[in-house]
């Protein structure tokens, strides 16, 4: 080999013993994207993971976009979770342009997150459940999605991408009735939920799976910088939604779910759990939201911000999601960085695989909430 | 998207933007000065604070000093990972901006603060990834949790990081020749 190779780029001495697979891209259980897993007879000895299949460049066309025609694309990166990684946007925009929100559209937001929140986990449950091998885990979450998705449907016109959120509000208030709907819906919806208990949670062949395989360390977890379900899960009580509450979070009682053990048992719990929480909140939250009044303000066209640089952060279905917006007096962002959940616990996953068995990988790495289009943008 | 009727041009506005810079006469918020007081006792005119809002500070550093200050970031106040590594690139200035977006996930106190450490890196207007001026020093070792996000930043605006163990690609194709795509002056295309 006498050709000069990109920086960056080396060649592999092939090892007599270790065999690499590759894993991916072409979504056999790992989505879009590739890992390179280095495995030594039947147990994983290294796995570099390669992103970067589903990248298409948001945070570059954000800087063509105005603040507005932002919000379609960028919710693009999770479909399933439109409304929460709107929420860092919006609320950025919001500090940068001085719109204010008017307290019924605070409630509205709120419970538009916590549906597409249960959502989002519904879906990724029922790849959690295919993925190992228990069909009926796929069946109902598939099934019980529908019931949020009819409400976000009335709520916002679309069935996955909303773009409801927008600066200075939500784009149209409450359809009628809707108040009663959510209610009788939420509460069925609870009571579905609580039989995945029977059929997955407490299954034994789940358990006896996912408990003690990839066991993240509490310390771990904060060293690697972990979010969401990943971390809390490691016995770490952190949710934005309590500590760094946003909007109607504030007057609202918040109970987050922490597990200790950190295996991918309790990885897989913790979304769950978080489903009992988000059904409490939009109870609490269409009980307390103001019952009329306005849902946005009205924006001048075209707003744009000052010379100043805005960081927010929101609890999203997977984690943390923060939105770091440079505005340079124009009315597109100069820098839009969008740091998502689902590439902050990428990093726990090669930590993870070292010294499990080949088979465990699913198990490890679907419990990790991690959602490949989301991690690329 | 918004098609309200209040019309004005883009124009008209401009008085109001003035007023935005105005806005530090107000208090500045106890805890978040103190913190930066903290760093400003140790470190002096090496640190300059670029603002403190409520819950947010930012620091802005030169490069050489960015290790020592993270370290004191980490040890005395207590901020143990790293959300986010932005990377923007001035090119009227000539430089190529990284913001650390630092926070805490075990102290009450500080679960609200997010601190922004800012550093800028020389910019060439040809560059050569890995093989030019525009580097600056990893914060790999101080935060283990910036590896990916240094990697990503390496590749979309080709800043390389000294001392970070595996410069590689992540996002990008092995063979992408072109500029680093989040410098200002590549363009995508049709636009």
């Amino acid at each position: 080999m006498t050709a000069k190779l990109p920086p960056g780029l080396k060649l592999q001495k092939v090892d007599e013993r270790i065999m690499t697979l590759n894993v991916g891209p072409q979504h056999p259980g790992s989505g879009h994207m590739r890992l390179i897993v280095q495995v030594d007879g039947d147990f994983i000895v290294a796995c570099d993971p390669d992103p970067g299949y589903v990248h298409r460049g948001e945070e570059k066309m954000a800087e063509y976009r105005n603040y507005l025609f932002n919000i379609p694309h960028l919710e693009r990166p999770i479909i399933h979770d439109s409304c929460n990684i709107l929420y860092p946007y919006v609320l950025a925009v919001e500090e940068i342009i001085g719109a204010e929100v008017p307290e019924r559209a605070k409630y509205v937001r709120v419970i538009a997150s916590e549906l597409n929140r249960c959502v989002y986990i519904l879906y990724w449950l029922g790849i959690y459940g295919i993925f190992l091998g228990h069909s009926t885990m796929f069946m109902w979450p598939m099934g019980d999605r529908e019931l949020f998705i009819d409400l976000l449907e009335k709520l916002t016109g679309a069935r996955v991408t909303h773009a409801y959120f927008i600066p200075g509000g939500v784009r149209n208030d409450l359809p009628a009735n809707f108040e009663d709907v959510c209610l009788r819906q939420v509460n069925y919806f609870e009571k579905r939920i609580k039989e995945y208990a029977d059929i997955f949670y407490n299954n034994p062949i789940l358990i006896h799976r996912t408990e003690n395989t990839g066991v993240l360390s509490r310390e771990d977890a904060i060293r690697l910088g972990t979010t969401g379900s990943v971390l809390r899960a490691s016995g770490v009580d952190f949710d934005l939604r309590t500590k760094e509450p946003y909007d109607a979070y504030e007057e609202l009682n918040v109970n987050i779910p922490v597990l200790k053990e950190g295996d991918s048992y309790a990885r897989s719990k913790i979304p769950w759990l978080d489903m009992f929480e988000s059904c409490n909140i939009i109870r609490e939250a269409l009980e307390k939201m103001p019952k009329s009044g306005a849902v946005r303000t009205k924006l001048k066209p075209n707003p744009r911000g000052g010379d100043v640089t805005v960081y927010k952060r929101t609890e999203s279905g997977r984690g943390s999601l923060g939105c770091y917006i440079v505005s340079k007096n124009k009315p597109e962002p100069y820098r839009l960085k969008l740091s998502v959940p689902s590439f902050r616990n990428l990093i726990a996953l090669p930590y993870l695989l070292k010294g499990e068995k080949l088979g465990n990988m699913p198990a490890v790495y679907w419990s990790l909430n991690y959602w490949p289009v989301e991690a690329d943008r | 998207m918004s098609s309200d009727t209040e019309t004005k041009d883009p124009e008209t506005k401009a008085p109001e933007k003035k007023e935005l810079p105005a806005k530090p006469e107000e208090q500045l918020p106890e805890f978040e000065k103190g913190l930066s007081d903290k760093i400003v006792a140790k470190f002096g005119e090496k640190t300059e604070v670029a603002f403190v809002k409520p819950d947010r500070i930012r620091i802005n550093v030169k490069k050489e000093d960015i290790k020592d200050v993270a370290i004191f970031i980490r040890d005395d106040l207590g901020f143990d990972h790293a959300e986010s590594v932005a990377g923007v690139d001035f090119p009227a200035d000539k430089e190529i901006e990284v913001v650390y977006h630092l926070g805490n996930y075990t102290d009450p106190k500080l679960s609200r603060q997010v601190l922004a450490l800012a550093t800028r890196a020389p910019r060439e207007d040809t560059p050569n990834p890995g093989n030019d001026s525009t580097r600056l020093p990893s914060l790999r070792e101080v935060f283990y949790s910036v590896e990916f996000h240094e990697r990503e930043c390496f590749e979309m605006l080709g800043v390389y990081f000294d001392g970070h163990p595996d410069n590689r690609r992540l996002l990008l194709p092995e063979d992408w020749a072109d500029l680093p795509p989040l410098r200002k002056d590549f363009d995508s295309k049709g636009r």
